[in-house]
């Protein structure tokens, strides 16, 4: 279905670009993926903690 | 000829209770606002509500009555929203804005207004759990809830032509007002991820539902103003935003579009087939760059169109002006990050991480999918989705991004303090909530379009407001500084409101 294979045309050429990253990595590339790894570890100690029990249970009346 | 595009946003949250308690959420939801609006609470005046009244002229019979609440709690706060239960949901109803920037801050008071709501909440329930909310659109089991948009225009403009217009318009610009979502809804194809998290609930062109069968182009016709002149447009594709450009982008863009209709500023036309598909082919195309057929023949991308309409209103704006959609400043404020985003979404829509709801969601995604190695299904992947919405600062993802310098602001945080007390100065919200400021106890009930008061001696009176251009403080400041008791301002006002 052409409206799937265009899902993945930009996050791919994301992937690519950070492949080329990784494989010279720099002071600076370091730094930001430190600084990235350090959010992610303070969303993960805020994130509700069953992730799957969690979403399972959030249930709402439609609305408009 | 183009009238103010007076508009607002209204926003049913998400909510729940959790740590003890029965998770029922009218019960959930009036504990929330009633423990803001405690003794503060004014009641709403529901006698000229028509939500069946149909804008393409009829009137809905009464074998499906519309579903007007009244005995839900239902409070006007001093900044001239309204705060109540709507269909199980808490709502926020900004005050009537008349330009963009107005808007956003009004609708961020509305998310500090449900915070505070909810850790007053938590004070009455104690160790008997606490409420939480999430300002998104559905809780992914197929149940989906409004953020509706409001804008203000000529009751002569032809409602064909609105449709024809707003189509493509709302189509097209949820590749820069889309809040992201994970996984498909609504029996809909599946999908990693899609750009707005609205699009799958939509199944009609044009219609009067909201809850069912809902239609890209509502035509519930209930101005709250004067009906000859006015009509209200009732706006229910949209996504509930929280990155503030894209809210401000939302509200400016499609005011400038609606003038434009009035004006008869479009020349193209830019119809769409098939529109209720495209809604959701274009949600689901994260390049914004697959292109759709259009009924004039050939096709164009979204973001091809989204071109047109900038270019059209750059025109507009040269020969019209745009007093009527935000004021110069504003306006000119709106073109300038319009044209900023098309040219980034053109470029690479992902270098709007931080700037777009959509986008910035996307890229967290990613992240924790490259560095957790999640798929696509795993829950965490769907608990990030929903608790980037939660509304409680510390809990909200949207929020820690704000706070490591990820997410950009286009408001000061004094700003928006001054917007959950205070109301516009330039629309009739500033006599509501100045009137509610002054004189909490006098006020009996409110609504759009009136006022009533107690005088005094068991004396009711009702002030109708049926301008929403009228009652500023350029009007009323004045009258309002030499009345110390509500029969002082009876006793002054002329009829009409000033």
């Amino acid at each position: 279905m052409p409206e799937r294979e265009q899902i993945h045309k930009t996050p791919q050429k994301r992937q690519e670009q950070e492949s080329t990253e990784r494989s010279v990595p720099t002071a600076q590339g370091e730094k930001i993926k430190g600084e990235l790894d350090e959010l992610l570890d303070e969303i993960d100690s805020v994130l509700e903690t069953n992730a799957e029990e969690f979403v399972k249970s959030y249930i709402q009346k439609g609305g408009e | 000829m183009a009238v103010p595009k007076v508009c607002g946003i209204e926003t049913e949250y998400g909510v729940s209770r959790r740590g003890g308690g029965e998770d029922n959420p009218v019960i959930a939801s009036s504990l929330l606002i009633n423990a803001y609006v405690d003794d503060k609470k004014v009641g709403w005046d529901f006698e000229d509500e028509t939500p069946a009244r149909d804008a393409r002229g009829f009137t809905r019979d009464a074998s499906n009555p519309p579903e007007v609440e009244t005995h839900l709690v239902n409070a006007v706060l001093t900044n001239g929203a309204r705060y109540y239960v709507d269909h199980a949901h808490p709502e926020y109803s900004t005050p009537e804005c008349t330009d963009a920037m107005s808007v956003l801050r009004a609708d961020k008071a509305g998310e500090r207004i449900i915070a505070a709501s909810m850790e007053l909440a938590g004070i009455t329930l104690g160790s008997e759990g606490e409420i939480v909310t999430y300002k998104n659109n559905s809780d992914g089991k197929g149940n989906s809830y409004g953020c509706h948009e409001n804008y203000l225009m000529d009751r002569n403009c032809a409602f064909g032509d609105i449709v024809k217009t707003l189509l493509p318009w709302f189509v097209t610009r949820q590749i820069f007002t889309g809040a992201g979502k994970v996984g498909a809804e609504h029996d809909r194809d599946p999908v990693d991820f899609q750009i707005s998290a609205r699009s799958d609930f939509f199944e009609e062109e044009v219609g009067l539902e909201t809850t069912i069968r809902r239609p890209i182009v509502n035509t519930r016709d209930e101005p709250h103003a004067m009906s000859s002149q006015y009509r209200r447009l009732h706006v229910i594709v949209g996504d509930a935003n929280l990155c503030e450009l894209s809210t401000f982008l939302k509200v400016g863009t499609t005011a400038i579009v609606l003038a434009m209709i009035e004006d008869n500023a479009l020349e193209s036309d830019l119809s769409i087939y098939e529109p209720v598909r495209a809604l959701r082919s274009v949600s689901r195309d994260l390049t914004c760059a697959s292109p759709l057929e259009l009924r004039s023949g050939g096709s164009a991308t979204p973001i091809d169109i989204q071109w047109q309409f900038l270019a059209s209103a750059k025109i507009y704006a040269e020969r019209t002006g745009l007093e009527h959609c935000g004021g110069a400043i504003v306006g000119e404020e709106v073109l300038r990050r319009w044209e900023e985003v098309l040219t980034d979404l053109q470029g690479d829509p992902l270098s709007l991480d931080g700037r777009l709801d959509w986008v910035t969601k996307f890229c967290l995604l990613e992240q924790f999918k490259d560095r957790d190695g999640l798929s696509w299904s795993d829950p965490k992947l769907a608990l990030i989705d929903l608790q980037y919405h939660d509304v409680r600062p510390k809990r909200s993802l949207y929020e820690r991004l704000v706070q490591a310098g990820k997410v950009e602001r286009l408001l000061s945080e004094e700003e928006v303090e001054l917007a959950i007390s205070r109301p516009p100065d330039d629309t009739r919200a500033y006599f509501r909530g100045e009137c509610l400021r002054r004189w909490p106890k006098s006020i009996i009930a409110a609504n759009w379009d009136s006022i009533v008061f107690d005088v005094g001696a068991g004396s009711l009176q009702r002030v109708p407001m049926m301008d929403p251009l009228k009652g500023t403080r350029n009007h009323v400041e004045a009258l309002l500084n030499t009345c110390d008791t509500p029969l002082d301002l009876i006793e002054r006002l002329g009829s009409p409101l000033p």
